[in-house]
């Protein structure tokens, strides 16, 4: 099979898209999807062919017609918060929380009078002014998306639209123009480092597996995110699927694989859908096959779904599920690059490794090295979450500080009901149950794989959550250990017995029960577990423990020797009472109780019942005249 | 190897040869490092955590899964790691269930030993362990999972030794769990009851099962007569209990004591060894005129006949029709003795002392009972008789030697060396040599079918003629050897299998030892024992010619195939019945079965069954015809296979199914 001409494609697509004169991008990405994006998208359809403008969803070179609509969807644009997200091209104007309802206004408004909605665009909290869109709002203006910039603005099943971005020109400079041993150097001079948790140099990693003499190889893209909160690879599979097999086409030609697999979470079936069809597509178009680019080279990609453990993120664990066996590590050496798939030398990747690597090629390793740091070039994405304004996926350059991606990027801290609370930040939890708090101490810190190292953190996968002053620490530490808990693999004696009994201690803590020697142990074991672990999972499974022991020890102390907690959260540890001068004894509270634990005469002050009171929090909650504490 | 090639452990400079690892070459500087999961002849597992060193600029590593450079600094002991060790046992504690006096392993158990050496007085975490029923299923085996610490050694062996895979982990986390598949008990699955993954255990989640407490009782019991019989690879281990060295011969100590406990008799398992080396000897080589097919498969070892049993049924015409030596002795013994001892056949009970686990299986298989009475009762272990002794008070070591009951005492160094790997192999060598050739052998020994390996070849020259013998231990090494048997690839006459690394000797019934040496110890005794022997050849004992005489006849007698031979059949399906269709009262005049397996499901068999309820209902048959939907009558290349009344078609038709069953309803009433 001949490979597709890409030039020909490119102006073929050029010419179909210049009947166009105006796009409505409709997000497709997970959180716009569940907030109804694909009703607002058949709604425009609708609405548009309504006014009279003609209007397609899908480009066809055939269709000459001049000045056509064209509505398409695309992947995650990362500005979660405000979905369903609406772009309106060439204006580029960003509607936001767009319903079905308000579509026939900005057809009428926006398409046939070019007037924007006002009430529909983004208000800077800063201001309060509207922001047009991704050129003027905040949230975008300060990042880098780099890996993700296609990811809001193509077509993800579309391999014409791809390519009409200068897509698959890298493979076929891999395979055409450049050596194995050219493009593990080039990777290598980039300074990238792996994206999924680890930070080992990527171009390391291939030359350590170019150089085996083994004739068959393979190359794995590592789509297993598994971190609470992340999506940075679910977004880059489901918005730019054509951008991670063009990457491991690279990655194949560098280390010499002819066969290679996608290793997707099954709870991505979006993903799943959108890699395969992409490998179809490629498939078809003679990108991959049995001769890339009349290089006389073979590249075949299979999508394995994997079925939901976290463990089987890391590299040894991943290759035995592929393998077919029960997913657990197994001791390195020996490492993937000398004996992994079926005992081949293999290459591990992440999805944004991946998908970055074309990039680094267009631009070259040392334009590529002016983004982020010394030791960590490039851009990173991160997924926002938590007591933030501005929620959802994004993308700096290494080097950048929490102060500029919580303030600036994510809008600023929030209290439990949503409003800004300028002096609210305490604390984020960066790199998932692996990675470690970070503290006010550390806003300025520019942020990289190895400074974060320094202060007990890692970049991790990228999970950044976001804590106002009401988060219980050793809650969040709780949190994390019961997930590392459940997803240890059980092989290892101090990942799989330590992490419950770590946990275990964390529960007598926040319930009560805790006492001198708790801490004193807790920190031994945790120290035991990060040093004696046999994987990765195991080793970095104590980090929450150990970086909120570090960073908050007094918070700990609090709840084993006062028996409170703080931030108020931890509710064996409330103990509610009523301040008698602030009583008025209105009754409601005692109306509320659901046990009955609070008693009093009108118009005197009430009291609670200790041994009958569960601590709900309903009578703190219901006073009018802030008479309750403690719970 | 480069003699430069030096790291340093502890100070100390040491040698870097072939290590694979770091452990291995600690243990070469004598510094016993612990470990539950490192064994040299498995894969390297890396999850019990107590083997880390301190390698410097490298920090902590586990040893096992280190590989050894030059110049490397290695510190086996630091004040992070010991600490480190004290918590990963305190945690294995913590989720053991501690019952440890009353446990069977406790003398000999690995955690117990450990936390004394680390000298941990307490556990300072919570206790975990779930309570969770013991697996009393198999006859061979007990599992215990709230005493299990999830080395996974017992995986390992079951799948990489025994290429079986009867065992595995399931759920994750601190739920994570060694269980069977499917979470059956032991008895339900493919075990073949070898014992290997017990033998492995350091802890008693998996220990052989007792039947002590059941023999007692007979021994007790004044009716009964007691006899005993006991296998050659007992007597080169049994001592070791009672702190002898391994391969040290105790047969006469054994033979006291077993008497000293109350056995009536005490017979030589070597006897019908020597019996078995003459009725195979002859059945190969009438083979090898073309009787039956070759290579011949020997049939002594339980774990492995259950294993060809199950998955190479194709292959059991080729395994030898004769009964282990152990069924050999029982049924000649409940033949001939009830008369001599004037008790009732029910009355007699053959105990045997076995090195082996399967052995426990093998005496309760149905073909091995005459009337409901099996030819052996019970079936001990080593360290059960071990156990026996102990209880007793008898002072082993003090015990005046005595020797066995005759006939069935006497054998010949033949059947001494069925103990090892290989010495069935060269008994019936030394018989088959001086049979075939025609004149007698000045040295018996065939050193060539001697060794370690898990595979060896042996070639010998037999009447003109090159003879080729395939030697295997350990299962997966005779899984790829069935392989080639069914590919047509092997050109041996001979195959010898046993299920055990080793042989009987490595048995899992055998002393849990300490000695990494003590299996190869237990096989030089065995062939020491040999020497030591008046006689070598199975046809040199006289009284076995006594047996033929007296009871047996000729080899391969109609008497002998009675009582020394056997059948074979497959176990490659579930056991479990088929779905019944149409139920035809309690005695139906005719019973059909029509195979839904795979292959006969995907030659149409589903409408066939339709097809042929439709006709019984169309022919008001529903009261007499019973139809049953069935799994796999294993000829599945000449499906769909119905059974009308038992008699099988092939290749079935409506129409060939419609007709058998009138015919076998016309043929039902007419009997009537």
């Amino acid at each position: 099979m001949t490979t597709i001409d890409l030039k020909q494609t490119r102006e073929t697509y050029e010419a179909a898209n210049r009947t166009v004169t105006r796009r409505v991008i409709i997000c497709a990405g997970t959180g716009c999807m569940a907030n109804g994006a694909m009703k607002v998208y058949a709604r425009f359809v609708e609405a548009i062919a309504k006014a009279g403008i003609p209007v397609i969803t899908e480009l066809k070179a055939e269709d000459t017609k001049p000045n056509k609509t064209l509505v398409s969807s695309s992947g995650c644009q990362g500005f979660c918060q405000m979905g369903p997200l609406v772009t309106l091209l060439p204006e580029n104007i960003l509607y936001t929380r767009v319903t079905p309802a308000d579509v026939d206004e900005i057809v009428t408004s926006s398409l046939v009078n070019s007037q924007p909605v006002d009430r529909l665009l983004y208000k800077d909290p800063a201001n309060g002014k509207s922001c047009r869109g991704t050129d003027d709002i905040p949230f975008y203006t300060r990042q880098a998306r780099a890996t993700l910039k296609a990811c809001g603005a193509l077509d993800p099943e579309d391999l014409s639209e791809y390519i009409a971005q200068g897509g698959y020109e890298m493979a076929q400079k891999a395979y055409a123009q450049l050596s194995a041993k050219l493009l593990c150097d080039e990777i290598l001079a980039s300074g990238l480092r792996g994206r999924g948790g680890g930070g080992f140099p990527t171009g390391r990693k291939w030359e350590l597996t170019r150089v085996q003499p083994e004739p068959k190889k393979y190359v794995i893209c590592n789509g297993d995110e598994g971190d609470p909160g992340a999506f940075m690879d679910r977004s880059v599979m489901e918005g730019n699927p054509h951008s991670v097999i063009e990457g491991m086409m690279i990655t194949a030609r560098a280390i010499g694989a002819d066969e290679g697999y996608i290793y997707v979470r099954a709870e991505y079936p979006l993903a799943v859908k959108r890699m395969r069809k992409a490998i179809a597509d490629a498939e078809q178009a003679g990108l991959l096959g049995t001769n890339l680019f009349e290089s006389g080279q073979a590249l075949s990609l299979h999508v394995m779904e994997g079925a939901g453990a976290f463990v089987c993120g890391e590299e040894t664990a991943l290759i035995a599920s592929i393998e077919g066996k029960r997913g657990m590590p197994s001791p390195k050496p020996p490492f993937p690059a000398q004996s992994g798939l079926w005992g081949k030398p293999t290459v591990i990747n992440n999805v944004e490794t991946l998908a970055t690597i074309p990039l680094i090629l267009a631009a070259g390793a040392t334009e590529y090295r002016k983004l982020g740091t010394k030791t960590s070039p490039g851009t990173k994405t991160f997924a926002l979450t938590g007591h933030v304004a501005n929620t959802g996926l994004i993308e700096v350059p290494f080097g950048s500080t929490l102060r500029e991606i919580i303030f600036n990027i994510g809008g600023g801290v929030t209290r439990q009901d949503g409003s800004q609370d300028p002096n609210g930040f305490k604390a984020v939890q960066i790199g998932g149950p692996s990675g470690g708090c970070l503290t006010r101490d550390h806003l300025d810190l520019p942020m990289d794989f190895d400074s974060l190292k320094t202060v007990g953190a890692m970049v991790g996968s990228g999970g950044l959550v976001v804590m106002n002053q009401k988060t219980c620490m050793v809650r969040i530490a709780r949190f994390f250990m019961q997930f590392t808990q459940n997803e240890s693999c059980g092989k290892c004696v101090l990942c799989r017995e330590g992490t419950r009994q770590m946990l275990s201690m964390l529960d007598d803590i926040t319930e009560g029960r805790a006492d001198a020697g708790t801490l004193e142990l807790l920190e031994k074991l945790a120290n035991a577990v990060q040093k004696g672990s046999l994987c990765g999972l195991g080793k970095t499974a104590p980090s929450p423990v150990l970086s909120t022991l570090r960073h908050f020890r007094a918070e700990y102390e609090a709840h084993v020797h006062g028996k409170t907690c703080p931030a108020g959260e931890c509710k064996a540890l409330a103990r509610p009472e009523i301040i008698p001068a602030n009583c008025k004894g209105c009754t409601a509270c005692v109306k509320k109780c659901p046990v009955g634990a609070i008693t009093g005469e009108r118009k005197l002050p009430h009291t609670i019942n200790a041994s009958l009171c569960i601590k709900c929090g309903v009578c703190a909650q219901t006073c009018k005249f802030n008479a309750i504490t403690g719970v | 190897m480069n003699d430069a090639k030096t790291l340093t452990i502890d100070g100390r400079i040491v040698k870097i040869e072939n290590e694979r690892n770091l452990l291995e070459l600690v243990r070469k500087a004598d510094i016993d490092l612990p470990t539950f999961c490192y064994h040299s002849d498995l894969s390297v597992y890396g999850a019990c955590r107590l083997c880390l060193v301190q390698v410097e600029g490298r920090g902590i590593q586990p040893a096992c899964s280190t590989p050894p450079e030059a110049g490397m600094k290695v510190k086996t002991t630091t004040e992070e790691i010991r600490e480190i060790r004290k918590i990963s046992v305190e945690l294995l504690l913590a989720n053991h269930n501690s019952s440890c006096p009353t446990c069977s392993k406790s003398a000999s158990c690995q955690l117990q030993s450990l936390a004394r050496r680390l000298g941990i007085e307490k556990v300072r975490f919570k206790p975990t362990v779930r309570e969770e029923p013991v697996d009393r299923s198999s006859p061979s085996l007990v599992r215990d999972p709230s005493k299990c610490i999830l080395c996974g050694d017992c995986v390992r062996v079951c799948s990489e030794i025994q290429g079986i895979g009867a065992i595995d982990f399931v759920h994750r986390g601190s739920k994570a769990a060694v269980v069977p598949a499917f979470g059956k008990n032991l008895e339900e699955v493919e075990c073949v009851n070898c014992g290997q993954c017990a033998a492995i255990c350091p802890t008693g989640a998996l220990t052989p099962k007792s039947d002590v407490a059941a023999i007692w009782k007979e021994l007790d019991n004044p009716k009964k007569k007691v006899v005993a019989q006991i296998a050659p690879a007992v007597r080169v281990a049994l001592g070791e209990h009672f702190g002898k060295e391994a391969g040290m011969l105790s047969t006469g100590q054994m033979v006291a004591a077993l008497r000293a406990l109350g056995f009536d008799k005490v017979y030589d398992t070597s006897f019908t060894a020597d019996l078995t080396i003459v009725e195979e000897t002859e059945e190969f080589l009438r083979r090898t005129k073309g009787e039956a097919p070759l290579p011949l498969f020997t049939s002594c070892c339980p774990g492995w006949v259950k294993f060809a049993e199950q998955y190479y049924p194709e292959l059991l015409p080729n395994l030898s029709s004769c009964r282990s030596p152990q069924q050999m002795l029982g049924s000649l013994a409940k033949n001939n003795l009830p008369a001599q001892l004037g008790v009732d056949r029910k009355d007699m009970i053959m105990v045997s002392i076995m090195p082996c686990t399967a052995k426990k299986f093998e005496a309760r298989r149905p073909e091995f009972a005459v009337d409901g009475v099996p030819d052996v009762d019970y079936v001990m272990t080593t360290q059960e008789l071990a156990h026996m002794i102990e209880q007793s008070g008898i002072q082993f070591d003090k015990l005046e030697p005595a020797s066995m009951d005759m006939p069935m005492g006497f054998k010949t160094g033949a059947g001494i060396i069925f103990g090892n790997s290989g010495g069935v192999s060269e008994a019936v060598l030394r018989y088959a040599a001086e049979k075939v050739n025609g004149v007698k052998l000045d040295n018996p020994d065939f050193i060539e079918a001697r060794g370690n390996d898990s595979r060896r070849e042996v070639t010998v020259t037999l009447g003109g003629k090159p003879l080729k013998l395939i030697i295997v231990n350990g299962l997966k090494a005779a899984r790829t050897l069935a392989d080639e048997v069914r590919a047509g690839t092997c050109d041996a006459s001979f195959i010898e299998v046993m299920a055990c690394p080793g042989g009987c000797v490595g048995g899992a019934g055998q002393p849990v030892s300490r000695d990494p040496l003590a299996r190869s110890k237990r096989t030089r005794g065995l062939y020491d024992a040999d020497k030591m022997l008046e006689l070598h050849k199975s046809q040199d004992n006289h009284l076995v010619a006594q047996a033929y005489s007296e009871t047996l006849g000729e080899p391969g007698s109609h008497k002998a195939h009675e009582l020394l031979h056997t059948h074979y059949h497959s176990r490659r399906r579930m056991d479990t019945g088929g779905v019944t269709l149409n139920e035809a009262g309690d005695t139906p005049k005719v019973s059909v079965q029509v195979c839904v397996g795979t292959s006969c499901y995907l030659r149409g068999s589903q409408q066939l069954l339709q097809s042929v309820l439709k006709h019984i209902e169309d022919q008001q048959l529903k009261a007499d015809v019973s139809v049953e939907a069935t799994f796999c009558f294993e000829k599945c290349d000449r499906g769909p296979t119905v059974s009308v009344n038992d008699k099988v078609l092939h290749k079935c038709t409506h129409k060939k199914a419609c007709d058998a069953i009138d015919k076998a309803m016309v043929g039902a009433l007419q009997t009537a």
